[in-house]
């Protein structure tokens, strides 16, 4: 990432930019359950903020975890298990997400002490693990069965069993946890993330520990990709054992190499992409691999800024 | 545990060590040279074997033309595949090439799917092995498969060749010259794209070799590689990225253990490697071979 000179015009653009994009994919998200149905509209919110979690890390500490699925997974079966026990929804999302943050601090401690692919390949074992745990823990898991028809009781007299309440419910969540990673980029700690990206000896010398960076930015991420699961456990009623699949860790990244890395909007918006597609192919009764596969392949090779990183990059030449 | 049904588990272990072995060579040697991680390796290690069952119903070919014939087709895709796709993506992050590679599993996994479903309209089918592999070998202590023990052998002899090579040939100081320094080795006359995607070819060949070898044990499916190719990491974290000799001895070893391991407490078969793994970098971050990150 190139750091631009600190001009007041530049930063004035740079905000107005900033709120239009904010206005719009509110807006956007606010009218979703009226263009499409329900149920795919709130797995396009847990899918974005799952992957905004991943761009946490991957973005801005430029660590490219390929198991976030452990996180995201663990979360929905703790939410669905937790429901099914008769909690009510804040509880058990709550739960969920600590499940996924006691989780992460195991999986951090051992994996941020190595860079570039021995991370990915260490957070993907770690993803590993738990998969065959979900598997073989049919008491708390289902096993091949996964967990469903769990109850979602009424809170504050909203209704659950609407998936339009449900949406907005869940619309609520999202918003905190956005802003929650918004104020992350944005804080000083977030700046010092992205220096040790950047330089990791230079940010070392003058008085960062990149490890503990990484550390904090790696427990950041994991529990709001289990928010992110629990969001998707609640609104969706089941839970499989295809949450804690190595192809849930891959697609959430190409969700937000679609969208556009360190845009934080992008993923979203590249969760909104991959989701429509699937669905459009899946109606369709076309081959999703292949397409999916054939997608992720052209962005990587000639996409890799992503939409929102295209038009960004679009508006400051301009 | 007698002494006759723990040497009946360490032979057991060594056949899926054969494939951790081959599989994790493949990736060792694609990595120590190329700094690519292969995730399609398990999706080749695939083709291997849906090719021979291929061949095998389109021409009547048989196990021994096809494990050839087969390897040498994945090669050839993966010729393919390094000098259209992956040669595009040198000099940016080492990333995008496990990204780029996720990509191509993902597409050729239902390619494969599909082409059964229509052309042989079967989703998983049976391939047989060859007669004269049929049947059993009294071991002493058990009969054992005829053809269980080919595979071990053969992937033993396998590992050797590869290893002989690289460490000790001139073949193998061009290829390690190449990738130590491109720059210098060029300036000697020594064409290192080519080199490059040489090596590519045969590390993918390897993969289309053990997929052969599986065909008849395994039978074959789309996505026999998806599960596999993932131990198959952690053999190679465990080992030392990109160490030949750590890839051969921890693929036996992982697959051994996990045998034993099985035995002894089943549940525990497909997560003691990645406990294994775990350990390991609790006490050597770079892995068992592995030389430390600054090393290198």
């Amino acid at each position: 990432m190139t750091v631009l000179p600190r001009t007041a015009a530049r930063t004035d653009r740079e905000r107005t930019t900033r709120a239009a994009w904010l206005i719009g994919l509110g807006i956007l998200l606010l009218v979703l359950p009226k263009l499409i149905y329900p149920v795919l509209a709130l797995d396009i919110l847990a899918w974005g903020l799952f992957a905004v979690a991943f761009d946490l890390l991957f973005g801005f500490s430029g660590l490219l975890s390929f198991g976030h699925a452990a996180f995201w997974g663990s979360s929905a079966y703790a939410t669905a298990y937790l429901l099914s026990n008769g909690q009510s929804v804040p509880v058990a999302m709550l739960g969920g997400t600590l499940v996924a943050l006691t989780l992460a601090l195991p999986v951090a401690y051992l994996s941020v002490r190595s860079a570039g692919i021995y991370f990915s390949m260490i957070t993907l074992a770690f993803a590993q693990m738990l998969s065959f745990l979900a598997l073989q823990w049919t008491d708390v898991t289902g096993g091949e069965n996964g967990l469903q028809g769990f109850a979602r009781p009424s809170f504050l007299g909203l209704d659950f069993s609407n998936s339009t309440t449900r949406y907005y419910f869940c619309l609520a969540v999202f918003a905190v946890g956005f802003y929650i990673a918004y104020r992350t980029v944005r804080s000083p700690f977030g700046q010092a993330q992205q220096a040790v990206r950047d330089n990791e000896q230079r940010a070392q010398s003058i008085g960062y520990n990149p490890v503990r960076f990484k550390f904090t930015a790696f427990l950041i991420s994991a529990t709001l990709a289990g928010l992110a699961g629990s969001m998707y456990s609640f609104g969706h009623g089941v839970v499989s054992l295809e949450v804690v699949n190595w192809r849930t860790s891959g697609e959430v990244v190409m969700m937000t190499l679609l969208g556009g890395t360190t845009t934080l909007f992008g993923p979203v918006i590249g969760a909104g992409l991959v989701l429509l597609l699937r669905d459009v192919l899946t109606t369709a009764n076309l081959p999703v691999g292949i397409v999916t596969g054939l997608v992720f392949v052209l962005v990587v090779l000639f996409f890799r800024r992503g939409v929102v990183g295209t038009v960004q990059h679009w508006l400051r030449k301009k | 545990m007698t002494l006759q049904y723990f040497l009946i588990q360490v032979f057991n272990g060594l056949v899926n060590g054969a494939f951790y072995a081959l599989l994790s060579l493949g990736l060792a040697v694609i990595f120590g040279m190329l700094r690519i991680v292969n995730f399609a390796h398990g999706a080749l290690y695939m083709l291997g074997a849906f090719t021979a069952f291929a061949l095998g119903q389109l021409f009547g070919l048989g196990f021994w033309p096809s494990l050839i014939i087969a390897p040498l087709l994945v090669g050839l895709i993966g010729m393919i595949i390094e000098r259209g796709l992956l040669s595009r993506l040198y000099g940016l992050e080492p990333s995008y090439n496990l990204l780029l590679t996720f990509g191509l599993t993902l597409l050729t996994q239902d390619l494969v799917k599909q082409v059964m479903l229509s052309r042989f309209a079967v989703s998983s089918a049976p391939y047989t092995p060859p007669a004269e592999l049929s049947g059993v070998v009294n071991l002493g202590f058990t009969m054992f498969p005829k053809y269980r023990l080919f595979v071990i052998v053969l992937a033993l002899l396998v590992c050797l060749i590869t290893w002989f090579v690289i460490e000790k040939t001139r073949v193998g100081a061009i290829i390690r010259a190449s990738t130590e320094n491109p720059t210098v080795t060029r300036a000697f006359g020594i064409d290192v794209s080519k080199w490059v995607t040489g090596v590519f070819a045969v590390g993918v060949g390897l993969a289309g070799l053990a997929g052969v070898l599986a065909a008849p044990i395994y039978s074959v499916e789309p996505y026999m590689g998806a599960e596999l190719i993932i131990t198959t990491f952690a053999v190679v974290v465990i080992g030392g990225m990109g160490s030949i000799l750590g890839s051969v001895v921890t693929g036996f070893a992982v697959g051994v253990l996990a045998a034993i391991g099985s035995a002894l407490y089943p549940p525990i078969a497909n997560t003691l490697v990645f406990i294994l793994m775990a350990v390991v970098l609790l006490i050597r971050p770079s892995g068992l071979f592995g030389l430390p990150e600054g090393a290198r």
